[in-house]
């Protein structure tokens, strides 16, 4: 598996990303800066959370125009695997490689806390593919934008395309997300973005090991 | 102040308005032999600040016990480090921005955690964690509200940004701070032992470097405004307030840490308190030389800066280093990558002066020596003053049953949870966090890839506390309860106690009294410093904490760090079902309590005065060490302080999450409900007597085995069940689902 990190000025995750892929795989992933153009032969391209450029203006919107995008986006139309995680989620959908938008929380505050996301019955997608639907993973979440909007007609075809991988329980959405969605597929099936974090769910020490489960499946349906 | 003429001299008028006194003013002029021009009297009137100079307090704060074998640096740089072997070190500090939060809360949050922070990596660590300290007013103080959410969004708003995780700290609530918050942030960083950096200048010729965000007028005379009291006018101070950048502190913190990996830095320092002023002059002074700074190199915000405002602008996220010569080029290219400013401002001279040019002309002339080793230390007079009130329980105890009372310290502010706060802080950013919130008595952050095979691995634990109403009724005595619960916290998470931090908040220390709670409680802190084997490493000093006349509670704030020496022997605080609670450190011949200055009394007699309880440092030293006997033992499942709040609040907070019930077995003498009965009872469940804490066990008979050997009290209070229940029997039940309610979303209701 090679697995590259993009990292932006402001990226915070990144390291932990790192770790994360560390402990379930062989081969070490590579740290690729926001300004390098050339990023051929990856597997999965994962863009870290974190605040690209303090955020400013809005959250991922600066990080969209880097230069490294252009190579993420070739790697999209080879249909190369992507996932962004809470930033990388938001630099995602500036980009408009995902669909939809992330505002702020309802309760326009920052929050970090445990939850659980349940799996959704979606496309063919590596990302998906390998759980039950149903399935609750016991995720940290730690974002102040994560409240996902897209409207009634976009959500229909998401929801007839199945490219909603993830949503958060009833009555416990965090943050005012439409449809309680928590992390949304690209068309294909290839690239998903979502506001949890399952890097911080991989190692012993860590309140759970969902997230391990998730890397682990990633990787298996990768390589199969 | 924009125009200047280097001519213009200060007088005492204009002196005076920069805070300086008379005397200083004239002891300046005697000593650099000549009247300051402007740029010089402003650069030794934030020398001369309280905040700089610790002029008040530098008399007793020389007491306090600073080495010790696991010490590398004791105070005097930009944070205290301390050796956790392995070649690994952990750099830590604590500092206040109250004044600034007051006046600007989200702004005076946040710049006083990229502050904090900038002190631990100048250092060369990483740092790991971020912890909190924060006073308001009352609750429904009409400024509260505002206050609280823009320092929570301030504090939040500088680390999730900047990427470090913020573990834990604590918050009160009292009236004695309505117009006087405090905001304490401290930062932890992990370094290894041979890169660490320094602050002392050395090598005539050496190019002086500023990197970081530039230069504006924001902040300027920011020290001396936090040595000073607050008036009705403080609103019109806004401007003298610093904004913070976390998106520039973050690339300054990777810039750094990118470039100490290189052998090209020889000393560097953040310019915080007094920017460039405090900076350039103690990097100079410590490394005996001379200093010659440029100022039209300084990279500027703002047009037409005089020298002055230069000097004094505390504009956030710049740092000033030495380099060794020539390695100005591949430093720079550094920089350049993480988009931060980077200019040759000056070089280190021979002769032991501040000199400064602009515009090809000299604009300040002054000597190092004076500025740092002639600032005043003044000898204060104090008196310490003891609560002389001593009260029975039976004046404290109120007539409610047993279960009115335990609701009522559970929502307490004081008590309850602070979920709302500390859930808008990334706490697992990093991915080494262990513990926060409650669940364990310290904040535990692995260090990180400490792990071998089948080791998994060590931690710090950090822990910060200050029980301001023992303080208040007797400073010796409060000052090391203090120490003695900080250490206890680390304790009773599995933790070996290693060394403090310190942030003494005080009032006005012109006053007597006020002078005596400084002077009494660093006598408290040291000898529990001595007896606890934690030396004093770091701190920060706070005065002035006044508005129109009233002080704040006096708030000396200790932050204690310890070692976790493998992961598995941390102790969490929640019980499981089926397990048997122990008090360590007390027996059934115990039946009363101790009520004078306890939470009960605050709640419910909205009062706290009265004696403090009694502490033995020996004893404490000889009850941690036992805790940690037993702990390797494998001995403790669950444990937990008792602290504020006293036996059932503490117990409660064990069961909380599992939802236990207990059926609580009384101390025979009071087995039997009666008026004289019920006294001691309330004492039994409330009162805060020291060097206690409850654990939970599947030995029950090994613990006792133990503490034979030991000579420690214990006394079993009975077994958990599931049936959520706290049976007081003959006395009260207590629903636990209740409890868990009012201590979950008491604050949180409040507030959403």
């Amino acid at each position: 598996m090679r697995v590259a990190i993009v990292v932006f000025p402001g990226s915070n995750c990144d390291r932990d990303v790192f770790e994360a892929i560390k402990s379930i795989s062989k081969k070490l992933p590579k740290f690729i800066w926001h300004k390098e153009t050339n990023i051929e032969n990856f597997d999965l391209i994962i863009i870290p959370g974190g605040f690209t450029f303090g955020d400013y203006l809005r959250c991922g919107a600066l990080a969209s125009n880097s230069p490294v995008i252009k190579s993420i986006r070739d790697h999209a139309s080879r249909g190369g695997a992507i996932l962004g995680i809470c930033n990388g989620f938001q630099i995602l959908t500036e980009t408009k490689l995902l669909p939809g938008t992330l505002i702020r929380n309802n309760a326009l505050k920052f929050l970090c806390h445990d939850l659980n996301v349940i799996v959704q019955d979606t496309l063919p997608s590596p990302f998906t593919w390998g759980f039950k639907p149903t399935t609750k993973l016991n995720i940290p979440i730690a974002h102040n934008e994560g409240n996902y909007y897209i409207n009634d007609n976009e959500l229909k075809k998401l929801k007839f395309n199945g490219q909603i991988a993830f949503k958060y329980e009833e009555n416990l959405n965090p943050n005012g997300s439409v449809g309680n969605i928590a992390g949304v597929l690209s068309e294909n099936g290839r690239i998903l973005g979502m506001m949890p974090h399952p890097e911080r769910s991989v190692l012993n020490h860590h309140n759970s090991l969902d997230g391990k489960l998730f890397f682990q499946n990633l990787m298996e349906q990768l390589l199969s | 102040m924009t125009k200047e003429n280097i001519n213009n001299k200060c007088t005492l008028n204009q002196a005076m308005e920069m805070g300086l006194t008379k005397e200083e003013f004239e002891l300046i002029c005697q000593k650099i032999g000549k009247i300051p021009n402007l740029t010089e009297a402003g650069i030794c009137s934030a020398m001369f600040s309280e905040h700089c100079s610790y002029k008040s307090s530098k008399k007793w704060l020389k007491t306090l016990p600073t080495t010790g074998g696991h010490v590398i640096q004791g105070p005097g740089e930009n944070a205290g480090i301390i050796d956790i072997g392995d070649d690994q070190a952990i750099v830590f500090k604590i500092e206040s921005h109250n004044h600034p939060s007051f006046i600007d809360p989200y702004q005076g949050a946040a710049t006083g955690v990229g502050g904090i922070l900038r002190d631990v990596f100048t250092m060369g660590a990483r740092p790991i964690a971020l912890m909190n300290v924060l006073r308001f007013g009352e609750i429904n103080h009409s400024l509260t509200n505002h206050l609280l959410r823009g320092v929570v969004k301030g504090i939040g708003g500088y680390g999730n940004c900047i990427g470090i995780p913020t573990v834990g700290g604590e918050t009160n609530f009292n009236k004695s701070y309505n117009s006087n918050i405090l905001v304490n942030a401290m930062a932890t960083g992990l370094v290894n032992k041979n890169k660490i950096f320094y602050s002392a200048a050395s090598g005539v010729g050496n190019p002086v470097i500023y990197v970081g965000a530039k230069t504006g007028r924001d902040g300027i005379h920011g020290a001396t405004m936090a040595s000073a009291e607050f008036s009705d006018d403080t609103e019109s101070q806004k401007p003298t307030v610093q904004v913070g950048d976390p998106f520039t502190g973050k690339l300054l913190l990777e810039a750094c840490l990118e470039l100490m990996k290189t052998d090209l830095i020889l000393s560097i320092q953040d310019m915080g308190a007094a920017g460039l002023t405090s900076s350039s002059v103690e990097m100079a002074s410590k490394g005996n030389v001379g200093i010659e700074i440029d100022l039209d190199e300084i990279p500027l915000r703002e047009k037409n800066m005089s020298s002055y405002e230069i000097m004094l602008s505390e504009s956030q996220e710049r740092m000033l280093m030495i380099l060794k010569k020539g390695a100005e080029d591949d430093a720079k290219k550094i920089f350049k990558k993480w988009d931060l400013d980077f200019a040759v401002i000056g070089k280190i001279i021979n002769e032991k002066k501040i000199i400064l040019k602009k515009e090809n002309k000299k604009v300040c002339n002054l000597p190092l020596d004076f500025l740092v080793n002639d600032s005043p230390e003044l000898s204060r007079e104090y008196v310490i003053k003891t609560s002389r009130k001593i009260l029975n329980n039976k004046n404290i105890i109120i007539k409610e049953s047993i279960k009115s009372i335990i609701y009522k310290i559970i929502e307490n502010e004081n008590f309850a949870s602070k979920k709302w706060i500390y859930e808008q802080y990334d706490s697992s950013v990093m991915g080494d966090t262990i513990s926060v919130g409650n669940k364990s008595d310290a904040s535990i952050v692995k260090i990180h890839n400490s792990e071998k095979g089948e080791f998994k691995g060590k931690a710090v634990a950090i822990s910060t506390d200050c029980n301001s109403k023992y303080i208040l009724n007797n400073p010796i005595e409060g000052g090391k309860i203090t120490v003695a619960e900080a250490a206890r916290n680390l304790v009773v998470s599995g933790a070996k106690p290693l060394a403090i931090t310190n942030n003494l908040n005080f009032g006005n220390p012109e006053k007597k009294e006020i002078m005596g709670q400084i002077v009494g409680s660093i006598k408290g802190i040291k000898e529990a410093c001595e007896q606890l084997n934690t030396p004093v490493v770091s701190g920060n000093v706070s005065l002035y904490n006044e508005t129109n006349g009233k002080s704040i509670l006096p708030t000396p704030v200790i932050g204690m760090v310890g070692i976790v020496d493998d992961i598995e022997k941390i102790i969490y605080m929640n019980a499981k079902n089926n397990e048997t609670l122990f008090i360590v450190g007390q027996d059934e011949n115990k039946y009363d309590g101790f009520l004078q200055s306890s939470l009960y009394q605050e709640i419910f007699c909205d009062d706290f005065s009265g004696q403090v309880p009694p502490i033995d440092l020996k004893k404490e030293k000889h009850f941690h060490d036992f805790v940690m006997k037993l702990n390797d033992n494998k001995i403790i499942n669950s444990a937990h302080d008792i602290s504020d709040g006293g036996l059932l609040p503490c117990m409660i907070e064990m069961l909380l999450f599992n939802k236990l019930g207990i059926d609580i077995n009384l101390p025979p003498r009071i087995q039997i409900p009666n008026k004289e009965n019920l006294l001691f009872l309330h004492g039994w469940l409330f009162g805060e007597d020291q060097s206690r804490i409850i654990i939970s066990t599947n030995k029950p008979d090994k613990l006792v085995e133990f503490s034979k050997s030991e000579n420690i009290k214990v006394y079993c209070i009975g077994k958990t069940n599931n049936t959520g229940i706290v049976e007081i029997p003959k006395y009260d039940s207590i629903c636990i689902n209740k409890c868990s309610d009012l201590y979950n979303n008491s604050i949180s209701n409040l507030f959403s």
